[in-house]
């Protein structure tokens, strides 16, 4: 399966990558070979089998509603390109 | 021609639950410092697994069921992906083609009428982080507080059944209403616990055709919803009106301006490729496990409405209102308890006329109030009343005072000396000088003109502060006047 040039564009838009327009050309036969590599399965007679969305075989697994402490401020932001007065920062969002 | 709104409400509501829905951090984050009610989950660290939380799916069904949903035998949850500083994962985890409750209804009141609302489907999903935007000289950020996230939220999505900008009120007012009896959320607009969107559409009347459907978001209380919807419908019918087209956008509502304005985003079609969660295994419900949970449904505001009219005698009307709030239904009861010889009816009137007054005017709600005054000094003063100690305007004014004070109406009494004065002696006194003051009515009423008694009658309450037994003044004047005319 070949994708467009708008799928590859519309893909690098959704995962927020930026793409030059070199990369989305190369990118897009890359792409398109790992889709081509998964048509391999399409053969596969699977009309006897009911579709599933988990390999697993098991269901219903909950928890109680307990609650555990969480982590510190400090480490919840340990790991944050930039923050300000406790909080993440990030670039101004206008809202939705 | 004629237009007519189609409306269809879609609810969120967070669930009132200890831990949020997929890890073990506390959901109690309204007072708690930023980013403190967080783990790798919350985060969406690498090589975490979230685990359902069951008193949420319990939670849901109990809505689900007093909706008269159908519950669903197999459910999953999905992955809804991107791409917003809100949601540290980039998706959420929300449910798509297997929502816990679907094909439900909800009865409301519209104008003595009763109507049916279908109920779409209701699923269980994630609150998102809070955002706070701020703007600096020259640049300006958004700062993530994270501790909302995760918080389960359940989803309510009404079918577009409702006309009317009061139908689309009352729907949400019925559906807090059962909310608040199940005690499965918090359910409050203020605090975004209960939040509302709506999408409205006009066509003309009678017709099934479907014009474009503008979402409005951001209404924060009841009767924004109403002026919002009112706003919108007239908007778009004028817009038709002359020509315009109307865009399919979406429109928040700004409070203090009482208009809705385009929130035009880089809007781009919302490609959000759902796909099933992969760390989390689907449920089975089992219809023992629904019957289990249809048995721990509570009395809900219809069938306590309906008791309340055969067991207290009340109209329908006074049950209905009495009822709409759990609070007040409860306060209601218990005062009737705490006070076997006052009639119900005096009670129901007391609460949806002072008390409600008094809700109204110190924009409390029926807790704050429960917490100030209890139901048994309540009790006190309606006794107090009835036996003529206080006159029903003192009262009404001295239950204003224990609001305010915190003290009981006897307290009240004894400091201001408000007893009711039934004294025949001393109101002939002040007869004598309201007569004297108030030559004109006097000669009205001599004249036959009988409203004159009323206001003359009304002085002396002025006279005494409300404080004097209005049937001995009726009397006591009355007479004097008929003396009067003797002489």
């Amino acid at each position: 399966m070949k994708l467009s040039r708008e799928e590859v564009l519309h893909i690098a838009l959704l995962a927020r990558v930026g793409l030059a327009e070199a990369e989305g050309e190369k990118l897009g036969e890359q792409l398109s070979n790992i889709l081509e590599n998964f048509e391999v399965l399409q053969p596969v007679d699977t009309s006897d089998v009911p579709p599933t969305t988990q390999s697993i075989i098991r269901h219903n697994v909950m928890r109680d509603d307990e609650v555990t402490p969480s982590l510190s401020q400090d480490e919840v932001l340990a790991n944050a390109p930039q923050k300000e007065e406790n909080f993440f920062r990030v670039r101004a969002v206008l809202e939705q | 021609m004629k237009y007519e709104a189609v409306i269809g409400l879609e609810v969120h509501t967070q669930l009132r639950t200890r831990s949020k829905m997929y890890c073990r951090c506390s959901t109690d984050y309204v007072n708690a410092p930023p980013n403190t009610h967080v783990c790798p989950v919350c985060l969406g660290m690498p090589g975490v697994l979230p685990v359902i939380n069951k008193q949420a799916v319990e939670y849901t069904m109990m809505a689900a069921l007093a909706l008269n949903c159908t519950i669903a035998e197999y459910t999953k949850f999905d992955r809804k992906n991107y791409s917003y500083p809100d949601l540290m994962k980039g998706y959420q985890i929300s449910q798509y083609d297997t929502p816990i409750g679907r094909s439900g209804r909800l009865t409301i009141q519209v104008d003595g009428q009763e109507k049916k609302v279908g109920i779409t489907r209701v699923h269980l999903e994630e609150d998102v982080a809070k955002l706070v935007h701020r703007t600096a000289v020259g640049e300006s950020c958004s700062l993530v507080d994270v501790n909302r996230s995760g918080v389960p939220l359940m989803e309510i999505v009404g079918e577009p059944d409702l006309h009317f900008p009061e139908e689309a009120r009352q729907y949400l007012m019925k559906l807090h209403s059962i909310l608040q009896y199940l005690d499965v959320s918090t359910a409050s607009m203020e605090d975004g616990s209960f939040r509302c969107d709506a999408n409205v559409s006009i066509r003309p009347e009678g017709s099934s055709e479907l014009l474009a459907k503008v979402e409005v978001k951001n209404m924060n209380s009841f009767r924004a919803v109403f002026r919002a919807l009112e706003y919108e419908v007239k908007r778009q019918t004028r817009a038709i009106e002359t020509g315009e087209k109307v865009v399919q956008e979406t429109r928040g509502w700004v409070e203090e301006n009482g208009e809705t304005v385009s929130q035009r985003s880089k809007e781009f079609a919302h490609d959000y490729r759902y796909f099933p969660e992969p760390d989390l295994l689907p449920l089975n419900i089992t219809r023992t496990w629904v019957a289990e949970t249809g048995a721990k449904l509570p009395e809900l505001p219809e069938a306590r409405r309906d008791r309340f009219v055969t067991e207290y005698g009340l109209s329908l009307y006074d049950a209905n209102l009495l009822t709409s709030s759990k609070e007040m239904a409860d306060y209601f009861e218990n005062l009737c308890q705490d006070n076997k010889t006052i009639l119900a009816k005096t009670v129901s009137n007391w609460l949806l006329g002072t008390v409600s007054a008094i809700l109204n005017t110190n924009n409390i709600d029926m807790s704050e109030f429960a917490d100030q005054v209890s139901t048994e000094r309540v009790a006190e003063l309606l006794l107090t009343e009835s036996q003529g100690v206080v006159s029903t305007a003192t009262a009404k004014s001295i239950l204003e005072e224990m609001y305010k004070t915190g003290k009981s109406s006897s307290e009240i009494i004894a400091v201001q000396g408000l007893t009711q004065i039934s004294d025949t002696g001393e109101l002939e006194k002040i007869a004598a000088q309201v007569i004297q003051a108030n030559v004109p009515a006097v000669a009205d009423y001599k004249a036959g003109k009988a409203q004159s008694l009323t206001f003359l009658v009304g002085q002396v309450m002025r006279v005494t502060h409300g404080r004097a037994n209005p049937r001995v003044v009726t009397e006591v004047l009355k007479k004097k006047l008929e003396e009067e005319g003797e002489e």
